[in-house]
């Protein structure tokens, strides 16, 4: 019933009217093509989301988006500071889960020289999968100072470059970071698992850059054609899934959930002593998060200088995919600082904001978009037009179509890793079955959800990136 | 396996994984609900090594149900330990707690790569149809 009650605004833009309880309307950003699969429960969520206190202009759906728990995943939505509120539901359990890109000095041929080499090498070094613990031990407190000092604080410590934070969002240390709102069962699950991928669709992938559409702007990421890239995809661990589910717990107990149209979209005023504690512990797992993807970087650019002497490894960036920020946006014609949560949603800045890393703050921030382990990633810019549409924001991904259960029984990891194979891809899973489970056919076609967004003008083609060597959880 | 005797099934979820599990009582439904975020982590056998002893309590059945679930979760982070079976199941209705002991092994033994990042309140129930308990359960994975 919210399917058919879709307006259409303009090319890539449809409204979800107003029903019964809804504060604003709904907005989502999907091509004509597209829109005919939408799914009608992700719709149901975009309207519940629109019932929260405090909400501003639309809930918004963007182009990758899928039934999530609470908010959909692609979901954005923006709250006033005085009477909006803030929801662990609408941040999502993988806190900060993200994507760093790394630079090289290699090209597709070293890479290809030395495929399965690398492929070992890099798997040796990095833990990932299920009940892998880290090699980088640490006391609670050191834990306490980098849920504080995030991966500003690990380089300062040896574990990499300056420019791998300045060329972090946040540089890499989100403010408002306290570490007393944790609880001892987060530091227990976060403790052992600082630099490790994790399970699920979480990686570590080598690529070359397949095509440039925008050479300008690529060169001020310092991208070129044939050069070989790195991507990390993973976030704050057992660490931000438990400090989400803590504050879900704690929110239930002080304000109950009967009123809610869904028992996960549970919340608290932004301004209230909860909402407080529950953004200070956030930041805390947000910096985990850099934290985690900076020592993942600082041991990758070991191994590929082991592997290729005299090669470099340097930071494009890194962005958050599930975050609550207070961010200045234009609201009414005034300049008004809100509450932005993003679930699985990129921010996409246009040129000139303050918050992008001087080296790009003339073109616009990077916008990285994983595709799937056989198809390609992008790399795109971010717009103006997305500070006025949709906060700011672009897509985080492909966006699944097909569940995992389904995937599995219809699927086979042994027939999609030789598939990839005969493609030059060479992919290392601790297990067949999860292989099936983030297979191509599983997610909706990258290309077209990078088209629609860079036709909406959110964010702009910059680099398509194909892979060479993939490690998944 | 006799459809009357099944322990659980799972049922489509785009991004996530959801399960219904059965049993005649609430320790049995508690019981069920955990094999099956167990059948989701991994589907070999795992050796009964080690055991750990766990005590949950809720404020009601649904939070109980999460606590619950959540206690594994933060076994494997916390001890890279694989649960695999439990025994000595005592539920406390009058006050909402189970007491339990998880028998698993370590899980550097194993290649596991599926993982649940956490439990959701997202569509849960938990309730008597006929004579039997049901619960119904999303997990983020």
């Amino acid at each position: 019933m919210y399917k058919e009650n879709l307006k259409k605004i303009a090319e890539g833009v449809y409204e979800l009217p107003k029903s019964e309880g809804m504060l604003v309307p709904g907005r989502v950003f999907f091509s004509k093509e597209m829109i005919k699969n939408i799914e009608e429960d992700s719709l149901k969520q975009v309207a519940n989301v629109a019932h929260l206190p405090g909400i501003i202009g639309y809930s918004l759906g963007l182009t990758d988006m899928h039934i999530g728990y609470g908010f959909p995943i692609g979901g954005v939505a923006a709250f006033d500071l005085d009477s909006g509120v803030i929801s662990p539901g609408g941040v999502g359990f993988d806190i900060n889960c993200g994507v760093r890109l790394l630079k090289t000095s290699l090209t597709k041929k070293d890479i290809l020289k030395k495929q399965n080499e690398v492929l070992e090498a890099l798997d040796r070094k990095i833990p990932s999968g299920v009940g892998r613990g880290s090699k980088f031990q640490m006391t609670k407190d050191e834990l306490k100072r980098i849920l504080q000092g995030g991966s500003k604080y690990l380089v300062e410590k040896g574990y990499g470059k300056k420019e791998d934070y300045l060329h972090t969002e946040e540089e890499g240390c989100i403010r408002g970071a306290d570490a007393s709102k944790i609880s001892d069962r987060a530091i227990k699950r976060g403790i052992g698992q600082l630099g490790t991928i994790g399970a699920g669709n979480h990686f570590l992938e080598i690529l070359f850059v397949d095509e440039i559409f925008d050479e300008k702007t690529a060169k001020s990421f310092d991208l070129k054609k044939d050069q070989a890239v790195i991507l990390i995809h993973c976030g704050s661990r057992g660490f931000g899934h438990q400090v989400a589910s803590d504050y879900i717990k704690k929110m239930e107990s002080e304000y109950g959930f009967k009123d809610l149209p869904d028992r996960q979209l549970i919340n608290a005023p932004i301004k209230s002593p909860l909402g407080k504690d529950y953004y200070s512990a956030m930041c805390c797992a947000v910096n985990f998060a850099f934290a985690n993807r900076q020592l993942i970087t600082h041991w990758v650019r070991e191994e590929v200088k082991y592997l290729f002497p005299n090669s470099e490894v340097g930071v494009v960036y890194d962005v958050c995919h599930n975050i609550a920020k207070f961010e200045k946006h234009i609201v009414d014609g005034k300049v008004r600082e809100v509450c932005v949560h993003r679930k699985g949603a990129t921010r996409s800045f246009g040129p000139g904001r303050i918050e992008i890393p001087e080296a790009y703050r003339k073109v616009g921030q990077p916008v990285l978009i994983p595709g799937t382990m056989g198809t390609a990633s992008y790399v795109l810019v971010g717009a103006k037009k997305s500070e006025e549409i949709c906060w700011g924001s672009s897509v985080h991904g492909a966006g699944r179509v097909m569940s995992r259960s389904k995937a599995i029984r219809e699927l086979k990891g042994e027939e999609t890793k030789e598939k990839l194979h005969k493609k030059n891809i060479e992919i290392k899973s601790r297990s067949f079955k999860a292989i099936a489970e983030e297979s191509p056919e599983v997610y909706k076609d990258i290309e077209e959800v990078v088209n629609v967004v860079h036709d909406l003008g959110i964010s702009k083609k910059v680099a398509r990136l194909k892979p060479l060597v993939v490690i998944i959880g | 396996m006799n459809i009357k005797n099944r322990k659980f099934k799972f049922l489509p979820h785009t991004a996530d994984r959801k399960f219904q599990a059965f049993g005649k009582t609430l320790e049995k439904v508690f019981e069920n609900s955990a094999l099956a975020l167990f059948n989701i982590i991994y589907d070999e056998k795992i050796s009964e090594n080690k055991k750990f002893k766990i005590s949950v309590k809720g404020k009601d059945l649904e939070n109980l149900m999460y606590n619950f679930l959540e206690e594994f979760l933060v076994l494997i982070d916390s001890k890279n330990f694989l649960p695999s079976k439990i025994t000595n199941l005592k539920f406390d209705q009058k006050n909402l707690k189970i007491k339990a002991e998880v028998i698993g092994d370590d899980a550097e033994n194993y290649n596991i790569s599926e993982h649940v990042k956490a439990v959701t309140y997202n569509e849960m129930f938990i309730k008597k149809i006929k004579n039997n308990w049901t619960s119904q359960v999303v997990l983020d994975v």
